[in-house]
């Protein structure tokens, strides 16, 4: 039985046309997969969805009837729910209150709360979703898969029915990620739909019925999940084929250019590495084994003891800027919070490591900055309406094209990149990709944090494996194996 | 339509259409209004505020909040009322009680960038260390600083124009071109858009921020100077309050109290706008009590409009 029907939805933003006609068609208990690149309008359609933008044309149709919600408390009272990435949780408040907040009058009587009720009543839900923790505990203390777990017992107290998740599993661990499979199954069993925003191919095929693609603000087409492989959506998605998913161009590798002996901080333990001119340099490793630690400690981010030697530097640097005085640029973890200011425009934001160079005594040279920007737009190929506009409007892919700019005007001689693809679309990871094999190319070494390990083992030359703080393995390129890396990941070593 | 709302928020121009139809009014209401003494008048008034408020706007442009300003502003006044009795060079006089401005600016800076207190404690506390440092330095009596060459920093012209304007009008010019068109300026900014992003831009975010603070504090030391000038004497209780009024001409001059918007242009539109309002409701005698209810409602109104607008263009 049909429970969601979206005919021909339009959208604009002044400027840009988001969306262009797209169907959407979700099965009562069914697990549909929404699929395309960023900017291909898959957020613009769930924000229309849930009532956060208004359509400009077209139809939903729910549950048989028409209906057009104004604002998420409606579209929640329709039974429609959607987990945002960034939960929607507040820390310092019990979980309980969490599933139960704006919604605490069903348990209390002239303002007055009965919570042991509430609590018994959270606690059903919790158990439903496999979450084994008291129902008083702090939102603060839980780690992000028991966040996510909490946002999902939340939907289902408000007798949800159709479930959007975006990227449920970026955050989470493998363990993690099957619990969370089990819990999305049994929901669909249960009869709760589900729409799946997910960048990552294996796990529409684990979980998903059907997929929607959608392209460029356009729909593309549904196809049953059976009848379709990774290849084909990709085309899909991105309206070519994909030649190589890992275009690795092994470059010339030089000599010695970082050596990190001995790091030593709260989260490093006699950490010692080295990258040569030419290569690429895996880290691979869980979610906190230390490897942002590591290169942050590089990069003069975080403190740290031990010796590092970098050209004719030898020592550790205690600020980035002595990092860059050098020649080492980082693209960091998080770009929203690290990479980038994004209240700046892009222009600003692609000026900022390197104001001094288009300066002189302190004096900006406005018509060098612009014509920087036009070089590292064209170069990168970032998709923009103008340089002045906000940063926060690029879409993922975009961005992370920004903060790659931003390093490359400095002319690196060492880039460091923590997890360069996480959040971005298929076309823009292999242009990532791509920018990689030129950076190597002319001699600059490359120190690429990863947690996709088909990411990892297809662009590095070695990859240091490392596990709470300690490297606990070292492959070349041609011993690696997954197998052998995630030993050495969860604690065994080489 | 569309196109003029972007061209109003591009170049924050709403805060200077506000100070437009507050002065269209107000010389409709009264026929003393626009005339150019009064207009001088006011202006001159303003210059004390707009001194302190653009130096506040640096600090506010990178996310921190500077309440001490009011407090350096007596203590300057009143080293320079005390050195006077001694000291015969008028220069020698501003520049010393500017630099203590700049110490006492500094020193909030070293305690927010280096002490990692936050700015709004760090400068509460200081406001109230001042002060006593002040009172205990002028033994809670004015200083009489009667000196006719002193007399001309706050009080003289230059042809038709106060001094002070002068001063004002130089002051925003440097801070304008500071903030929009060196390096120093977009590093500002950029710790107030976000801090790590910046310091992992390889800015190094402590020097700037401790840099923002004396430079609130040098323009509090100059104002001290300008008021003493012009009252020749020093009050230990000199600017009381003035912190506030120098915080709502920045928010009424469009720069964010998150940090990382806005600018000293606005600033000072939004101090005149203070002055206007005072002056205007002066004319027509309103009284004192009511004066103050409608500063505030128009605070609130300008601020809730700007927010709206912002809200909507999104």
């Amino acid at each position: 039985m049909t429970l969601l029907q979206m005919k021909g939805i339009s959208k604009s933003f002044p400027g840009a046309k988001v969306l262009d006609g797209v169907n959407l068609e979700v099965k009562q208990g069914e697990i549909h997969a929404l699929l395309g690149e960023n900017g291909a309008g898959k957020s613009t359609l769930m924000k229309i969805l849930t009532g956060i933008h208004q359509k400009d044309a077209g139809e939903i149709i729910y549950d048989g009837k028409k209906i057009t919600p104004t604002n998420p408390k409606e579209a929640e009272n329709l039974g429609i729910v959607m987990i945002h990435q960034e939960f929607n949780l507040v820390p310092y408040i019990s979980a309980a209150e969490n599933i139960y907040l704006g919604a605490e009058e069903a348990f209390s009587k002239m303002g007055i709360v009965n919570w042991k009720a509430l609590y018994n009543s959270a606690d059903k839900y919790l158990q439903q979703v496999g979450l084994n923790i008291y129902p008083g505990t702090k939102v603060a203390d839980l780690n992000v898969g028991e966040k996510q777990l909490v946002e999902i017992a939340k939907a289902l107290s408000r007798r949800t029915r159709l479930l959007i998740m975006d990227e449920p599993t970026a955050a989470l661990t493998e363990r993690e990620t099957k619990r969370l499979f089990e819990i999305i199954k049994n929901l669909s069993a249960n009869g709760v739909a589900i729409i799946y925003i997910s960048h990552r191919m294996e796990e529409l095929f684990a979980v998903c019925h059907r997929v929607t693609v959608l392209r460029d603000g356009k729909y593309i087409a549904t196809k049953e999940i059976a009848e379709t492989n990774i290849d084909e959506l990709v085309s899909l998605m991105v309206g070519r084929q994909l030649s190589e998913r890992f275009p690795k161009k092994p470059a010339e590798i030089g000599e010695v250019i970082l050596q990190v002996k001995n790091f030593r901080n709260k989260y490093l333990h006699d950490v010692s590495i080295e990258v040569r001119a030419g290569e690429v340099v895996g880290l691979a490793g869980l979610m906190g084994a230390g490897r942002s630690e590591l290169v942050r400690a590089i990069f003069g981010a975080d403190p740290v003891e031990g010796k590092l030697v970098f050209g004719d530097f030898s020592g550790t640097f205690k600020h980035p800027s002595e990092a860059i005085k050098k020649g080492i640029a980082m693209v960091p973890e998080d770009r929203k919070d690290q990479g980038l200011i994004l209240s700046f425009s892009v222009r600003h934001n692609l000026a900022l490591p390197t104001l001094h160079k288009r300066a002189v005594m302190g004096n900006i040279n406005y018509r060098q900055e612009k014509e920087m920007t036009r070089r590292q737009v064209e170069k990168l190929k970032i998709k923009l309406a103008t340089p002045e506009q906000e940063a926060k409007s690029l879409s993922g892919g975009n961005q992370q094209k920004v903060v790659f700019g931003k390093w490359l005007e400095a002319e690196p001689k060492l880039f460091i990149l923590d997890e360069p693809t996480r959040g971005v679309d298929v076309g823009a990871k292999v242009e990532i990709y791509n920018l990689i094999n030129k950076l190597t190319s002319r001699g600059i070494g490359v120190l690429l944090v990863s947690s996709d390990l088909e990411e990892l083992m297809g662009m590095s030359d070695r990859v240091y494996v490392m596990y709470e703080g300690k490297i606990t393995g070292h492959f070349k390129r041609d011993e690696m194996s997954d197998e052998a890396i995630m030993y050495c990941a969860t604690g065994g070593s080489k | 339509m569309k196109k003029l709302k972007y061209f109003i928020q591009r170049y924050n121009i709403g805060p200077f259409i506000g100070l437009l139809v507050i002065c269209i009014v107000l010389s409709i209401l009264s026929d003393r209004f626009l005339t150019v003494s009064n207009l001088l008048n006011v202006t001159r008034q303003v210059s004390i505020n707009a001194l302190l408020a653009v130096g506040l706007t640096f600090v506010i442009i990178t996310g921190g909040i500077d309440l001490s300003v009011g407090s350096t502003l007596a203590l300057a006044g009143a080293v320079a009322a005390g050195m006077l009795s001694s000291v015969t060079s008028v220069p020698l006089v501003v520049f010393y009680a500017c630099f203590i401005g700049l110490l006492a600016g500094t020193f909030n800076g070293l305690l927010v960038a280096n002490g990692k207190i936050a700015p709004f404690i760090a400068t509460l506390g200081t406001m109230t260390l001042f002060r006593g440092i002040t009172l205990i330095y002028t033994e809670g009596r004015p200083i009489r600083a009667v000196s006719d060459t002193f007399y001309q920093v706050g009080g003289g012209y230059i042809g038709p124009i106060p001094v002070p304007i002068i001063i004002m009008l130089l002051v925003v010019l440097v801070a304008w071109y500071v903030l929009k068109n060196m390096t120093v300026g977009r590093r500002i900014y950029a710790i107030g858009g976000n801090e790590e992003a910046a310091r992992l831009s390889g800015i190094k975010t402590n020097s700037y921020k401790i840099l923002t603070y004396s430079v609130s504090g040098l323009l509090a030391g100059l104002a001290g100077v300008i008021l003493t000038s012009r009252l020749l004497s020093a009050q230990p209780t000199a600017g009381m309050g003035y912190e506030l009024n120098a915080i709502a001409a920045v928010v009424l001059g469009g720069t964010s109290l998150t940090g990382g918007i806005g600018g000293v242009g606005g600033t000072l539109v939004g101090a005149l706008i203070i002055g206007v309002l005072n002056n205007g409701l002066n004319l027509m005698n309103v009284s004192s009590f009511y004066q103050q209810a409608v500063k505030g409602i128009v605070i609130l109104l300008a601020v809730l409009i700007d927010q709206r607008s912002r809200a909507g263009n999104k």
